[in-house]
Formats: C-alpha cells, structure tokens, sequence
C-alpha cells in the first residue's frame, strides 16, 4: 500500500499542469456531444499532439502512440478536473468503436476510420437496441438480405444518441438469418448519409430528445464495412460493451457532485437555517459521503489492479451497479436538501444550478437501465462474480 | 501509487485464516460461547503467530506491524466468529500505550500484552458513544470515581485502560482496589463486554500525548474490518446453501429472486473493503485522513454489514434461523459491532463534527 506517486508520476503531473497553464487561453467551451466546434478540434489536435488525448492509439492511425499507463491516464484526468480544462472529445466513435477497430478491425478499416474519427470529422452513433431486443440484444430483428456484394438492410434501431448529427453507424445486423441467434449478426459501419435512412428524435422525460430512434428501408451498403467478419458481430459487440461499462461508472462524477451538494448546503437556508445546520439532512449527507469514498477508494483498487494485471474477480463486476445508483442517490439527496425549490425546472424564477439536479435525477435513471439493467448487472455479479447457476432455458411451446 | 496488499501482507492473511479453519471451527465457537465465550485454544493459537503483539514494537517483544495488518487480522477473525480478544486488547490498548505511555509505563505492560499473558480491556464507550444511565468516570487526585459501560474485552484482563470524561486516558490495574467488575451479556456470545464501577481506584494517567482519537480511529477501524469479514462469510454461506437447497425442482440459486440478493449483498459490501483498507492506511500514512475514514468505514460496514445479515438470513429461508445452522453467531456479532463505540447514526454525527459540519 503505497498512495504516493513516484518520481517519474510527479514529474508527469507537473509537465501536464504547465501543459495546461500554459494553454488556458485556448480552452475551448465544453463539448456537449454531436458535431465539435472549430475551436474544439483545433482542441483535440494540440491534446493528441500532445499525449493527452488518443492517448495510446497507435501513432499510424492518428494517435499519441504511448505504451497503456493506467496511473498517467488518470493523472491526465485529475489535473484536468482541476484547470477545469475540457478533456478531448469522447462519444461513442472514439469509445467504443476506435478501440473495437483496434481490437478486430481489418487494417483498412482502422487505416480509413480511426484517425478521422479521432480528429473530430467523423462522428459515430450506436445502432445497437432495438423496440423488440432491449436486455436481450442478441434477439435483434434488423435484417441485412445479400445482394451481390451489399447488404439491403431493413428494420428500426432505438436509444440511439447523436443520430441526428452522425456521419456514421456502426450496427448490429442479422445477415444470417439461418443461423442461431448469437450466430447470425453482423456488425457493420455505414453511412448516414445512405438512401433510406429516417431519424426521429426521441424526446425523454426531461424534456429534451437525447436519443433517436433510426429507421432502415431498403438501405444498401457494401459487405466490406463489415467488422471481425460475417456472423461475428455479438462477441465484437460484446467487445465493444465491455469499454462501455467502465465508462459508465465514474467515481469522480460522484465526488464532484458530492462536492457541490455540501456547498449547496452550506449556502441555502430554509427558515434561516442552513440547511447544513439540519441534522437529519447533514446524516443524509454523511451517509452519501460514505458511500462516495467507498467507490473512490474502490476506483484506487481497481485502477492498481489494471496496473499490475491482478485478478480481482468481483470487485470490477459491481461498478456499473453501485456507480450509477451513487450518482443517481446523489441527484436525489441534492433535490430533496433543497426542497421545493427542488421542483424547478427549466426556465423558472429562483431555479437552482440550471436545473441540473432533476435533470441528473432523470437522466441518471436513463443510465441505470441503460448499457445493461440493473438487474442484468445483477445476474452478471451473481453468475460470474459468485458462481452462481443460470437460469434454466424455458421450454419452447 | 499502488492501493492493495503486499506479498507479505497476503501471507500473514492466508496464514491466519488456515489457523483459524483449523482451530476455530463452527463446533468450536458453539462450545466456547455455551461457556464462558472464550476459546483458550484460539487464543493460544493467535498467541504462536505473535497477532497480540501484532502492533508491539519488537523492543518490547511484538512484531511491529501496521493497522492495516492488524485490520487483516480483525477480518479474518470476524469471519470465524473467533471467541477471544483482539480490538480492544491487541490493538486498542497497546497504541494507547504506544501513544500515549511513558518510557516505563511501556516497558512495564507491552511485554506482557505482546507475550498474551496478559490481556488488556477498555473502558471509552461513554466518551464516544455517549453515557448511559450516569455512566462516566471522573479522575480526581490520580484515583478514578464513576462508572464505566460497555467495556470491551472485559472477561480476566490484567489491564484496563479507561477514559475520563475529559476524554483523558488512565492505566488501571485490575486487581486495584475499589474496582467492581460486572460482566454484561450482549447477543454476541463470542465476545466479552462489561461494566466497571470504580471508587477511588488508583489508576496512572497516560500522559505523555492524547491517544484518544487514535485509539478510537483504530477501534471503529478494526470493528468495520470485523463486520467485513463476518459479511463476506454469510454472503459466502448464502450463496453455497442457494447452490444445494433444491424447490420446485430447481436449486434456489438459479431463482433470480435469490440470485439479486446474493448480487446486492456483495455489490454493497465489496467497497466496504476498500474503505477499511484506506482507513487503516490512512491511520498510520495520512494522518489528515484518518478520523474521517475510520468514522465512514465504521458507519458504511455497520449499514451494510446489518443489510448483510438480514439477507444472508433470508436466502437461507427457515433453517436460517435456527440454533442448529449456527447462522446467527455471525448475524450477532455484526450487530453487537454496529452498536460498539458509537451506532452509525452516532459515528455520522462526529464524522460531520470533524469537517466544521456540525
């Protein structure tokens, strides 16, 4: 046990600290998703130029080229929370797709997509779920008929983010509709811009449409954009889930938040009291502030454990589960501290923060169904983590 | 930066545990709690691999090793169910000593702690929890007048090292005269707690530093790690029982009902883990950290360890709670560590008190 960073990390911190001084006239806004300003992919150049951003992406495909350090990424992520500095871009293409190109993308492939789409000119959208194969993906209905060397693909996508300003999808297709189940997808990457693509926003209960739904009719695209090969698309989707679910379980999201809710009561009064001066509030708070050192203490063990290649079984299984309803248990305490100031929304006189907290309230429940349920997460703790047998397969008829 | 245990410190874990498989079965915690809770056994056992001088400098015979250590210890012991002495007499008391003791106060008591032939108990319920019914103790003239609640390890120590309502602490000698032991009996049959009553009994003030806060820290340390460890088997209990127990013609532990349980107890419990590591850590590294750890590990383990025993209880349906399946040893002790040195809500209170919240 060791919490100190040696001198090579020390020394690391520093460089990216005067890396961020040194640039803090040219932060720009911070990216919201979609298409990228200007401003922002001049941006993300300097950040790749740099190291800090597409970071460990070979170099012949457009990024930094440094061997994986676990502890230099998240230096990188610490000081830039700190200089309050907008990371490079994310999104699901630099996320996800990159790393599954790397993982089992031809070289074409990786050579054609990798470095546009780190750079910002490409931007991805995620066809994945569907009305019909929500938990249970592999039951996916879109099909993709061969016709000489295309696939005409028809059928409708759902939660599908960042559709409506996407340049590409990459997608699960039935091709082989023979097949098993598992069997018979494809994962495919195409254009948005393809003849017989419809996308209607699809507006959620905060107010604001942060996913599409995609319709498909007729829509012909070349076999070549196929990924891992024909039939192969569940084990490079299941590749590509993996790197989803530890992005969604930040520690540091909870903290920050945690943060701004002891401000928040420390500032607000009901009554003239503080609603830090609440006793029953302030054991709330504790309770929380428990449970956010829980996690990031956990974060610690599980970024030393990626380090040094140890198995820890279980404990990264939980991550997803326990970081999303963190989160949400937060947006819930700061909603409940302030009481019906609480309830305002969107425009209204004495709104607080934006409106942050209930919009994080109900986005946040998006995130616990979302990239797996809560209780698919369960299934997985409780089969892989503890051994635990599977359910038995219903019979048919 | 590397958060886990060293190669030596998984050692010690896995030498421990195979000495309690060994010693402290379930049979035998039953029968040392139909008794008189102590297990002489186990003790002499622990005594071989040197954990009561875990903390002890090897000047005064003991190993010299670190919280976190001592919290490996107290893990594996709460997973036993073990019925003998440890937070108060292995830990508490010897840093109080170690903190707080004179050059000969040490030399006098650490040897005979570190050997184990003597234990020691300790007497601060009442300046971390709170009094209860008039209990308290006030020191006048190097004697102590009062009465002490919930003393911890209290069954034959040699040693009782108490805290005065100033939050000050003093060495009393158990064959003192004026003191008048009353042993008290909890859930929890495998560990001992009692009641000092004290009139003018001659007692040393241990003067040279405050070791209050560090004795406490340790304490609410070592009962999370405790918690931990006591978790961690019923979950494991829980799960083996579910693979076995068959209804409508399925092992219960393909149901997800039961399943989700099993999930949600490890989900909760397993960052519990770190938060003890951190605290024990922090005790000896990062002394800005350490009281605010050890109150969230306190709390966070005796939130989740008492979800724990309830679920656990729960998978295992009726025969969870009969005498027979011994289940409740562990169920006990959870809930007789969520209650000592201050309940959650209790623990919560000083831990905001700590940031200038309260």
């Amino acid at each position: 046990m060791n919490l100190a960073y040696s001198k090579e990390y020390e020394d690391f911190r520093a460089e990216t600290r005067a890396f961020l001084e040194h640039h803090h006239a040219r932060f720009p806004k911070p990216y919201g998703g979609g298409r990228p300003s200007a401003e922002m992919m001049e941006w993300q150049k300097l950040l790749i130029e740099n190291g800090y951003a597409a970071r460990t992406i070979p170099r012949e495909y457009g990024g930094y080229g440094a061997e994986p350090d676990i502890l230099k990424s998240r230096i990188i992520a610490e000081e830039f929370t700190r200089a309050k500095a907008p990371t490079g871009l994310a999104g699901q293409g630099i996320s996800m797709l990159v790393p599954t190109l790397l993982e089992v993308g031809s070289e074409e492939q990786k050579r054609k997509y990798i470095a546009p789409t780190l750079r910002g000119e490409i931007i991805w959208c995620q066809g994945y779920s569907e009305p019909g194969a929500g938990s249970d993906l592999a039951s996916l209905q879109t099909r993709g008929v061969e016709v000489e060397n295309d696939f005409v693909i028809n059928g409708q996508k759902i939660w599908t983010s960042t559709a409506q300003s996407a340049d590409m999808i990459f997608c699960l297709v039935r091709t082989e509709a023979e097949r098993a189940k598992h069997q018979g997808i494809s994962y495919i990457l195409f254009s948005m811009k393809t003849p017989g693509i419809e996308v209607r926003p699809l507006k959620t209960m905060t107010g604001n449409a942060e996913f599409n739904e995609v319709f498909f009719t007729d829509v012909r695209v070349p076999q070549d954009n196929v990924v891992g090969g024909r039939g192969q698309g569940w084990s490079v989707a299941n590749a590509t889930l993996k790197h989803e679910r530890g992005m969604l379980g930040d520690p540091n999201a909870a903290n920050t938040r945690l943060q701004a809710i002891i401000d928040l009561m420390r500032e607000e009064t009901v009554d003239g009291q503080r609603l830090m001066d609440n006793p029953v509030l302030r054991d709330r708070l504790m309770q929380l502030q428990g449970r956010v050192l829980a996690m990031q203490f956990h974060g610690l063990r599980l970024l030393t454990a990626s380090a040094t290649g140890d198995d820890i079984g279980l404990a990264r299984l939980i991550v997803k589960l326990e970081g999303c309803e963190l989160n949400h248990q937060l947006a819930a305490f700061a909603i409940d501290a302030l009481g019906e100031l609480g309830v305002l929304y969107t425009d209204s006189p004495h709104l607080r923060a934006n409106g942050f907290w209930q919009r994080a309230y109900m986005f946040d429940l998006g995130l616990i169904i979302g990239g797996g349920t809560a209780q698919i997460q369960k299934n997985i703790i409780a089969e892989r983590g503890l051994g635990m047998p599977r359910e038995p397969k219903l019979m048919k008829g | 930066m590397e958060f886990a245990l060293s190669q030596d410190q998984k050692m010690m874990q896995e030498s421990v545990s195979r000495t309690l498989d060994r010693v402290c079965s379930l049979d035998r915690v039953r029968e040392a709690a139909d008794a008189n809770g102590f297990a002489e056994d186990v003790w002499l056992a622990l005594v071989e691999l040197g954990i009561p001088g875990l903390l002890i400098p090897e000047q005064f015979g003991g190993v010299g090793l670190k919280l976190l250590d001592a919290a490996l210890v107290s893990e594996a012991l709460g997973r036993h169910v073990a019925p003998v002495p440890f937070v108060a007499s292995c830990v508490m008391a010897p840093l109080a000593l170690l903190h707080a003791g004179s050059a000969q106060q040490q030399s006098q008591w650490l040897p005979k702690l570190a050997s184990g032939e003597i234990t020691a108990g300790i007497a601060v319920a009442e300046q971390i929890a709170g009094a209860r019914e008039g209990s308290g103790i006030t020191a006048q003239n190097g004697k102590l007048s009062g009465k002490a609640m919930f003393v911890m390890d209290f069954d034959d120590a040699g040693l009782f090292i108490v805290a005065d309502r100033e939050s000050k602490l003093h060495l009393v000698d158990a064959a003192a005269s004026g003191l008048t032991e009353s042993p008290l009996t909890t859930i929890d049959l495998t560990r001992s707690v009692g009641e000092l009553i004290f009139s003018d009994v001659e007692a040393e003030p241990l003067a040279h530093g405050n070791a209050f806060v560090a004795v406490r820290d340790a304490g609410w340390t070592m009962l999370a790690a405790d918690t931990l460890g006591a978790g961690w088997q019923m979950i494991e209990k829980a799960v083996e029982y579910s693979r076995e127990r068959k209804q409508f013609d399925r092992v219960i532990g393909s149901f997800q009902a039961v399943k989700h349980l099993c999930a949600e107890m490890a989900a909760e419990l397993e960052p519990g883990r770190s938060l003890v590591w951190y605290a024990a850590h922090a005790f000896d590294v990062i002394p800005s950290d350490a009281s605010l750890s050890a109150a969230h590990a306190k709390s966070y383990l005796s939130e989740i360890g008492r979800f724990v025993a309830r679920t656990s209880t729960e998978v295992h349906g009726g025969i969870g709670i009969t005498d027979l399946l011994g289940l409740h040893y562990w169920f006990k002790r959870i809930g007789l560590n969520r209650q000592l040195l201050g309940g959650p809500e209790r623990v919560r209170h000083l831990a905001a008190a700590m940031q200038g919240f309260a």
